[in-house]
């Protein structure tokens, strides 16, 4: 490349400088959580409560449901982490045996309520009569609040954690199969769909192989919103003394036994509503990072 | 075609039933399709062709029993397939595949490339043994031309026309007879296009196979076509020889359509008809000849009476009540706008 054999008038230009720096995007799970922080962040909180849920007899200073009336309503400070209540109990302890309940309450509800509502969902996409009939139960019971709802089926059981986490299951159903019937309507007219029914594949294969897989996306997002909603859920119920025996030390009813004493010691009421505000923004965090990564155009809904 | 018929539809009809009010009642129906015949021999292509909404890809489905029928026959390999029940069709669906328009949704993403070409393999009981599985997919990708080991990938590490490739060897796992391309080459860009072409081209030479081509694209039906049915509004309105129709078509809509096709040739004259207005509604078809309210020659018996499809002397079969005026008076034949295809197209 001589400059003698160009046209008079005409110069070759210095090659560009490279601006833009030498970055590759990053692969594997790290490169991942470098383009979705919120999943990172959530992840982590979440992974933490996790961590505290599990380990609770290792992390609490006292058991959680001694009584000592001597100690009662302490202040914060190096013996109670986080105080005591006006029965003398840790609410440090308290607290950390709370996250049990409501991880609990928050990952069953949202496994069971994303298995059956999954079920129910496909059935009535598939079945035109059954839909006729399942969605207008289901839009009958999204008539009701479905905190109305929880709070009317613990009136008709005692309280256990184990009707806590079915009456929530259960307010929650309706909105998961919605979601999966609409996911499956549109899919049934997928092209895929129609070439696998010409290349003979039978309805229930279709269902598994085609349908299936392709709700679960959007069903993951939902499930970690129920997951979080249930948490508030099991709070609530308690806080009113519908949920969760007062015995067991929930947030909730950490939360109830404080509010009397709110506005002299406030610390009781404050640590486990931190708590449980921590978990369920970790949660919401983590959904809304899932539905960005997997599907940018699927809108919330809580 | 000497070859026996390996489809004949009659009188194929369906209405999609309209819904609504408070109680999910049929307020009406949209005709899509109402009243089409049609027979493809054995390796032979027949193309479908009209504008959008005119209920090509309605008969495309149709003939794959994609949804029941309102009414007609549809006869596939001599054996009529329209009234029977899906566990008997099953196994006779192996003769009539499909390629679709849009080589996105046309794969699951959540299927390996394998598993999308085995499954029409399993399900027709193909393949004698694990061994013979692989054999088969194998030989698939090299039929569409595409790289053996590129069966463990997933569609998304494909480009659009290598989806349509895998489409398309899917659509030959079953080892059909008969391939429905419905818009298969419509949403790719030229290049590819001609590739897609070419390849189906050369699979139906080597294969035997006759495909259903239904397509908007006049150009890439003259170039692969044998015979040629033009629809309007749910019905056929013209069949014939690819020579014979873009030579001489005998209805004024297949004329205006083959004058809108660009002639790539800058010192012809060219008279285009441009056709007034758009498709009226196929919920309520105009009565009579159902081209009347667009036709440059209606006459007063087009809006009463409806014409029906009839052959002339060498068999070009046209739906238009212009044949039954004296030949001096057929404004078909006296007026003929020059077309890419008249000026000189390679036969």
């Amino acid at each position: 490349m001589s400059s003698t054999s160009l046209p008079p008038g005409l110069a070759v230009a210095e090659p560009m400088p490279d601006i833009l720096p030498d970055r590759r995007p990053r692969r594997g799970v790290l490169g991942f959580l470098r383009r979705h922080p919120t999943i990172l962040i959530g992840g982590t909180l979440l992974g933490i409560m996790v961590l505290i849920a599990i380990f609770a007899p290792y992390l609490w200073t006292r058991d959680p449901t001694a009584l000592a009336p001597a100690l009662r309503t302490r202040d914060p400070g190096p013996e109670f982490w986080f105080g005591t209540d006006m029965l003398g109990r840790d609410v440090y302890s308290r607290v950390i045996y709370g996250a049990r309940v409501s991880l609990i309450v928050g990952f069953s509800v949202a496994l069971l309520a994303s298995v059956i509502g999954l079920a129910i969902g496909l059935v009535s996409g598939f079945i035109r009569l059954a839909d006729a009939i399942i969605m207008r139960i289901m839009d009958g019971m999204m008539s009701i609040p479905p905190i109305l709802l929880a709070i009317a089926l613990m009136a008709l059981t005692r309280g256990s954690v184990r009707n806590v986490i079915i009456a929530i299951t259960i307010a929650e159903i309706p909105r998961v199969s919605r979601l999966v019937r609409g996911v499956v309507l549109s899919l049934r007219e997928q092209p895929y769909v129609e070439a696998a029914i010409a290349a003979g594949t039978r309805t229930p294969a279709i269902m598994i192989k085609h349908i299936l897989p392709n709700t679960l996306a959007p069903l993951t997002v939902q499930a970690t919103y129920i997951c979080a909603a249930a948490m508030i859920t099991e709070a609530i119920l308690s806080f009113i003394g519908a949920g969760t025996p007062p015995i067991i030390p929930s947030w909730g009813n950490i939360m109830a036994e404080g509010r009397a004493l709110w506005q002299v010691k406030p610390y009781i009421v404050f640590f486990p509503a931190v708590f449980l505000s921590v978990t369920v923004l970790a949660v919401n965090l983590l959904g809304d990072g899932l539905r960005d990564a997997i599907d940018p155009r699927l809108a919330k809904r809580l | 075609m000497n070859t026996p018929k390996i489809l004949e539809v009659i009188d194929l009809k369906k209405h999609f039933p309209i819904r609504g009010g408070l109680f999910g009642t049929t307020q009406g129906y949209v005709y899509a399709v109402d009243g089409v015949s049609f027979h493809i021999h054995k390796g032979e292509t027949l193309s479908l062709v009209g504008e959008s909404g005119c209920g090509k890809s309605t008969v495309g489905k149709a003939v794959l029993r994609l949804f029941p029928l309102t009414g007609g026959q549809v006869i596939l390999d001599g054996t009529r397939i329209d009234d029977m029940s899906a566990g008997t069709l099953r196994p006779l669906r192996r003769k009539i595949q499909v390629v679709f328009q849009d080589p996105f949704s046309s794969l699951n993403p959540r299927m390996k490339v394998r598993d999308i070409l085995a499954e029409p393999i399993r399900n027709f009981g193909l393949a004698r043994d694990a061994a013979d599985l692989e054999r088969r997919i194998g030989d698939l990708m090299d039929k569409v031309r595409l790289p053996r080991d590129a069966v463990n990938r997933w569609p998304h590490e494909f480009s659009g026309g290598q989806r349509q490739r895998i489409g398309i060897a899917r659509a030959l796992a079953a080892e059909p007879e008969l391939i429905v391309c419905d818009e298969a080459v419509s949403a790719l860009d030229v290049s590819v296009k001609a590739q897609i072409v070419n390849l189906l081209q050369d699979l139906q030479q080597e294969l035997g196979l006759a495909l259903l081509f239904i397509s908007h694209d006049l150009a890439i039906v003259e170039h692969m076509t044998h015979r040629v049915a033009v629809m309007y509004l749910g019905k056929i309105v013209e069949i014939a020889d690819k020579r014979s129709l873009f030579a001489a078509p005998r209805h004024p809509y297949t004329e205006a359509l083959l004058s809108a096709v660009p002639v790539p040739d800058p010192t012809v004259k060219r008279e285009r008809i441009i056709l007034k207005g758009d498709v009226p509604s196929p919920i309520r078809p105009p009565p009579g000849c159902r081209f009347h309210t667009r036709c440059p020659y209606a006459m007063e018996r087009c809006r009463r009476e409806e014409p029906e499809l009839r052959p002339d002397a060498s068999g070009h079969l046209a739906a238009c009540h212009l044949h039954d005026l004296p030949p001096a008076e057929n404004p078909l034949l006296n007026h003929r706008p020059p077309t890419a295809f008249r000026a000189g197209a390679p036969a």
